[in-house]
Formats: C-alpha cells, sequence, structure tokens
C-alpha cells in the first residue's frame, strides 16, 4: 500500500536506501558546510584579529602593533600561531615595548564579565581598561563600560598593595577606584576580577628588559 | 575552584536561570507544565539528557572538534538526538505509566533548546568536564525548577475567575514574566566580592 | 481556485490566520530573546527566512527520494546545514549584529516552526507551494518579531532601529528590555490578538445571523 503523497516511492525501502538517504544527505551537508566554512572563515580571523587590535590598542595607550604571549615554567615567549596567548604585550611603530594587554573575567552582579586592561610593568601601574562582554542591569550596572569616569580609574591605576574600590567621591590614593553610585556591586566586581588577575600575573610579567621583542609576521 | 563550580551552578540555577532568564527552553514551559508531577518528570528527564551531554560535548570538543569545528552544530544535534532516543527507551521498559505521562513531550526534549543553547554555552565558555556537568546540573535543575513553579501557578489559575480572552497563552506569558521578575531578585547573590 | 489563486492563499495564511507566534504559539526562544530592539528583530527574522525557505525548497524537491523512515533526521541534517551557513555568513558579514544575537542563530536548527513546516506540509506539496507556505509563515514570523522587537525598544530605550525617539530627558522604562519585560509585552500583545480575533468572530457571527434572518 504505497503513501498517497509519494506515489513514486516503495512503501517498504530496504535497509540500504535509508542509509543511502542519510548518507546522500550527509555528504551534501558536509560539502555546503565545509564550503562556507572555508569561504568565511578568512573573513572571521581578520574580524576577531581587528577587534582585539582595537581593545589592545586602546588599553595601551600609543600602541599601534601587537604579539600574544604565553608563560612556560615561568618564562614568557612568543605565542605560535595555534596557541591561545595568555597576555599580549603591545609595542610602538618602533617596535618599543610600551605596556601588557592582560585578558581577565569574573562574576559580575548579573553574569560573567569580560575585560581586558593595560599594564605598565616599569611604572606598576594599569594604563586602561576596556570591558569586552557584560550583561550588567541597563542604566545602572551597564555603567561599567558607558561612564567616561568610571574608565578614567584605570588610567593611571597602581597595583601596589592592590587595588581596591572605594566609595564614589572617596578616592585618595594612587590604586583606588571611585566606585559608580548606584552600581557598586559591579563597579567591586570589575576591581575584584582586576585583583584577582594581577595576583596571577603581576609578577610574572618581567619589565621592558625582560619582554621578548616583536617578532616580524606580526605587523599588522 | 572551588568557589567556580559553586558560581557556575548556582548561577545556571536561579541567578541566570535558563528559562527566566535567557529565554530557553520555553516550548515545554508553556505547553507541558499544566500539571504539577508532569512537569517535574519532564524536568528530570531533561536534565538527565542535559548531563549525557554536557558529558558528551566536552568529549566532543576536546578531542574531535578542533579537527572540524564547521561539524559542532551537527555532532551536537546527533548527540541529543540519540541521548533521548535511549532515554526514551529506558523509560518504556522501566515504567511505561511514565512514558504514557510524558507522551509527546518525551521525544520533544529533542527540539528543546535548552540542551543544544547548553553545549554551545559550555562551548564558548570553555568549561572543563567537571565544569560542564556542574553547569548541566544547574541548568537542568533551573530548567525545572521554573517548569515545576509555573505549574503550580497554572493549577491556582485554573481555579480563578480569569476573562477568557485572557485565559491561555496570554496569561501564561503574564505569569511568567511576573516569575522573571522574582528571580531578577538572585542578581548579585555572590556579591561577597571584597 | 486557481494555481496562483491558492498560492497566495498558502503564503498568506502564515501571516494572519496561522501565524507561528500569535496563533500555533511556536518558536517562542528567539521571539522572546532576541526582540530587545528592532534591528535584532529583523536580523533573526532574515536569518530565519533563509532558514525556512531553503529547507522547504529542498525537502520539497526531494521529498519522492526520502523514506518515512529517516524523514526526520533528513530534514534535521538539512535544516542544521542551512542554519549552519546563514551562521558562518552573518558572522563574517555583520559581526556585531552576530553577537548579538548570539547562540540564538544556531539556536534556529531547533525552531519548531522550521521543522513543523516540513513535516507538515512541505513533505507533502509541490515545490512552489511549499515556497509559498515557507515565505509567508517565514514573513509572519518577521512581522512579529519586529513589533516586539519595536515596543520593547521605543519603551525599554526610547529609540527605534537605534534612532532615539523622546531625547536624552526621557526616563526608559528598562524593564522591557529584561526578560520579564519580554514575557509581559508578549503576553499583552497575545491579550490584544486574542481579543481582536474574537471581535472579528462575533462580529461575523453576528453578520451571519442578519443574513439568515434577513
Amino acid at each position: 500500500m504505497s503513501d498517497p503523497a509519494h506515489p513514486n516511492m516503495p512503501s517498504e525501502p530496504s535497509g540500504t536506501r535509508l542509509v543511502a538517504t542519510l548518507a546522500a544527505a550527509g555528504l551534501f551537508s558536509g560539502l555546503a558546510i565545509v564550503g562556507i566554512y572555508v569561504a568565511t572563515l578568512p573573513i572571521i580571523e581578520a574580524n576577531n584579529a581587528r577587534a582585539l587590535e582595537r581593545a589592545v590598542f586602546q588599553v595601551v595607550p600609543g600602541s599601534t602593533r601587537m604579539q600574544g604571549l604565553l608563560l612556560d615554567n615561568g618564562e614568557l615567549h612568543a605565542a605560535g600561531s595555534g596557541d591561545a596567548p595568555g597576555v599580549y604585550a603591545a609595542y610602538d611603530d618602533a617596535g618599543t615595548f610600551i605596556g601588557y594587554a592582560i585578558p581577565a573575567d569574573g562574576p559580575g552582579f548579573q553574569d560573567t564579565i569580560r575585560l581586558i586592561y593595560g599594564y605598565d610593568p616599569a611604572k606598576r601601574q594599569i594604563i586602561g581598561m576596556q570591558i569586552l562582554e557584560s550583561r550588567e542591569t541597563p542604566g545602572l550596572g551597564d555603567k561599567i563600560y558607558k561612564d567616561h569616569d568610571f574608565a578614567a580609574n584605570f588610567d593611571a591605576l597602581s597595583v601596589d598593595p592592590e587595588v581596591v574600590c572605594v566609595k564614589h567621591g572617596k578616592k585618595t590614593s594612587d590604586n583606588e577606584i571611585d566606585a559608580i553610585t548606584g552600581a557598586t556591586i559591579s563597579s567591586k566586581a570589575v576591581t575584584a576580577i582586576i585583583r584577582s588577575t594581577n595576583a596571577r600575573w603581576i609578577d610574572e610579567l618581567p619589565g621592558p628588559d625582560g619582554v621578548p621583542p616583536l617578532e616580524e609576521g606580526d605587523a599588522p | 575552584m572551588n568557589d567556580n563550580l559553586l558560581y557556575i551552578f548556582v548561577s545556571a540555577l536561579v541567578i541566570n536561570n535558563f528559562v527566566l532568564s535567557y529565554f530557553l527552553g520555553l516550548c515545554p514551559f508553556f505547553g507541558v507544565s499544566g500539571r504539577l508531577a508532569t512537569a517535574f518528570r519532564l524536568g528530570l528527564a531533561t536534565t538527565f539528557v542535559m548531563i549525557i551531554t554536557s558529558l558528551c560535548a566536552s568529549f566532543l570538543n576536546a578531542f574531535v572538534l578542533p579537527y572540524a569545528p564547521y561539524l559542532r552544530l551537527i555532532s551536537f544535534i546527533v548527540v541529543i538526538a540519540s541521548t533521548v532516543q535511549f532515554v526514551e527507551m529506558v523509560i518504556k521498559k522501566t515504567s511505561p505509566a511514565l512514558f504514557r505521562a510524558l507522551g509527546i513531550f518525551l521525544p520533544l526534549i529533542t527540539t528543546n533548546c535548552a540542551i543544544l543553547a547548553l553545549a554551545l554555552f559550555q562551548t564558548s565558555r570553555e568549561y572543563s568536564l567537571l565544569q560542564g556537568v556542574v553547569f548541566a546540573f544547574g541548568a537542568g535543575g533551573g530548567f525545572t525548577l521554573a517548569l515545576v513553579l509555573m505549574a503550580g501557578l497554572r493549577e491556582e489559575a485554573e481555579l480563578s475567575s480569569v476573562p477568557a480572552v485572557m485565559r491561555g497563552t496570554a496569561l501564561t506569558m503574564i505569569l511568567a514574566g511576573l516569575l522573571s521578575l522574582a528571580f531578577m531578585g538572585f542578581a548579585g547573590l555572590f556579591s561577597a566580592v571584597e | 481556485m486557481t494555481g496562483a489563486q491558492s498560492h497566495y492563499e498558502e503564503f498568506s495564511k502564515g501571516i494572519w490566520r496561522e501565524n507561528p507566534i500569535f496563533v500555533q504559539v511556536l518558536g517562542m526562544c528567539p521571539m522572546l530573546a532576541v526582540t530587545n530592539s528592532a534591528i535584532n528583530g529583523v536580523a533573526m527574522g532574515a536569518a530565519t527566512t533563509f532558514v525556512l525557505v531553503g529547507s522547504s525548497l529542498l525537502v520539497s524537491l526531494l521529498k519522492d527520494f526520502i523514506p518515512k523512515q529517516v524523514r526526520i533526521s533528513t530534514y534535521i541534517i538539512i535544516i542544521a546545514t542551512f542554519v549552519t551557513v546563514a551562521d558562518f555568513s552573518l558572522k563574517a558579514m555583520a559581526p556585531a549584529l552576530h553577537k548579538e544575537l548570539g547562540a540564538f542563530i544556531s539556536l534556529i536548527v531547533v525552531n519548531c516552526i522550521i521543522l513543523g513546516r516540513q513535516e507538515a506540509f512541505a513533505s507533502k506539496n509541490t515545490v512552489r507551494m511549499a515556497v509559498a507556505d515557507a515565505v509567508g509563515m517565514a514573513v509572519g514570523f518577521t512581522i512579529a518579531l519586529v513589533l516586539l522587537g519595536s515596543l520593547r525598544e521605543i519603551l525599554g530605550s526610547g529609540s527605534l532601529f537605534g534612532v532615539s525617539l523622546f531625547g536624552p530627558h526621557f526616563e526608559p522604562w528598562v524593564i522591557m528590555i529584561l526578560p520579564p519585560g519580554g514575557f509581559i509585552m508578549l503576553g499583552l500583545m497575545l491579550l490584544v490578538f486574542a481579543s481582536i480575533r474574537e471581535q472579528r468572530e462575533k462580529l461575523g457571527e453576528r453578520l451571519a445571523a442578519e443574513e439568515g434572518a434577513a
């Protein structure tokens, strides 16, 4: 008894036919997917690289070139093309090292916050910070990336003894951050993220003399 | 590492509940949540599928997908469909009554976006195997929690006088909105950041 | 009924009479998640249209070659392929939009509307009818997305498509772009649509009764 909607098909197809159909579908699917992947991969990678560069050059003022670094047994060396860098080193046009850009993440008020901040090892100061991803409350917590005064906290922030967050307007010393009024928890979350990331990286990062030189081929 | 795991679990359970905060798993949420017992059992079945999916996704991400990242979506779907098929067979054998009670909603777990989303989030957040499983427990638990709460509310609503035009999906939506609003209160639960 | 008329019927039913969101209550997840702004709604609608029309086209073309026993798996493979293509294409062409929509582009693959149309219609009808049905459903879905997205953006951000409407002193109703606002706004929209349908039915009954009495 054949299916009236499909009069040309046998009603009890053999197992081979079933497998063949799925195999054909898989083949078509595989070709299409690999095709679009190969076609879009260079564009996507270029987009990602551009976005990362924009962030790094913003948190390390004056930098125009960068490379990724990996920490291996206490030694910093340039990350290969297949490795995911732990930190980035930013240089100026001439290849002179300016500062590090350190990515970090941690819990915020609502969800995880991802950010990147610039660090000058010679001055032991944070020189810039940019929020990469956050889901904080619109109008309140989202000021961590919308409020220019909050961002200004990170232009010359000393990391010694450690960064702390104080009530808005009460900032007295170099290592303090003025919290945003109405967004204390989000502000404290950002501070805690930077503090714990500092604890992991600051002592491992050498001064300008110990930074691996910019390898050619990393030019933008 | 420990409070990281706790944060992942509690975040998925209540702070960023899959249903009420991420808008996932809404089809079963609106479709089946009429009866408390059914809702609870569906939640458990979904949680189980989530845990298996999380384990398989971790395995795939570690060993297979680095060579073929474009196959991620299809391989995750295949894993989910197979797991649901397996769960269906097990439930049919061990508890035919439950199988009948769940009815069409059991195979529909495959199209529950919460499970696929779990696998995708776990991948983009680069969770380890343990973090992924804890995440699945939290997400499944949160899904079950939302389903059970909604079922309870709807059972109550049936006994109240609601205008006819409002009955059904419109009322469920508004109840869901109020539930979601209540769950927003969980934000900042981990604000012991000093 | 001529061919063109029935094609139009299949197309238009997706917009009002069998609107996937307001009538069939399918595809709720993306409906609520990406409608915090109008442009996000448009992008999701476009992506879903691409996947739905492409899948329906292919399924209808191949319906005589897909055995009943493996049809669901085959449909899912086809749909997942189109979704992957849409995902990578959007990531390359509009990375900012892709980041806003997040995982929901990939989640189109489990959107009940798409699989539902393959099973219920595309696998049993000619290619032209299947495409008409797909386009109609997709347009209905997109209209719903843009409607809810616009409402939520106007109230919650004071803007439409990014253009500020009320000036800098407008205090936005922030909850509208947060999850609870999505649920409540959609609930109110469903309420309005349900009451419109009820009014039209009552009007139709009254007219029929008057005609019968006449």
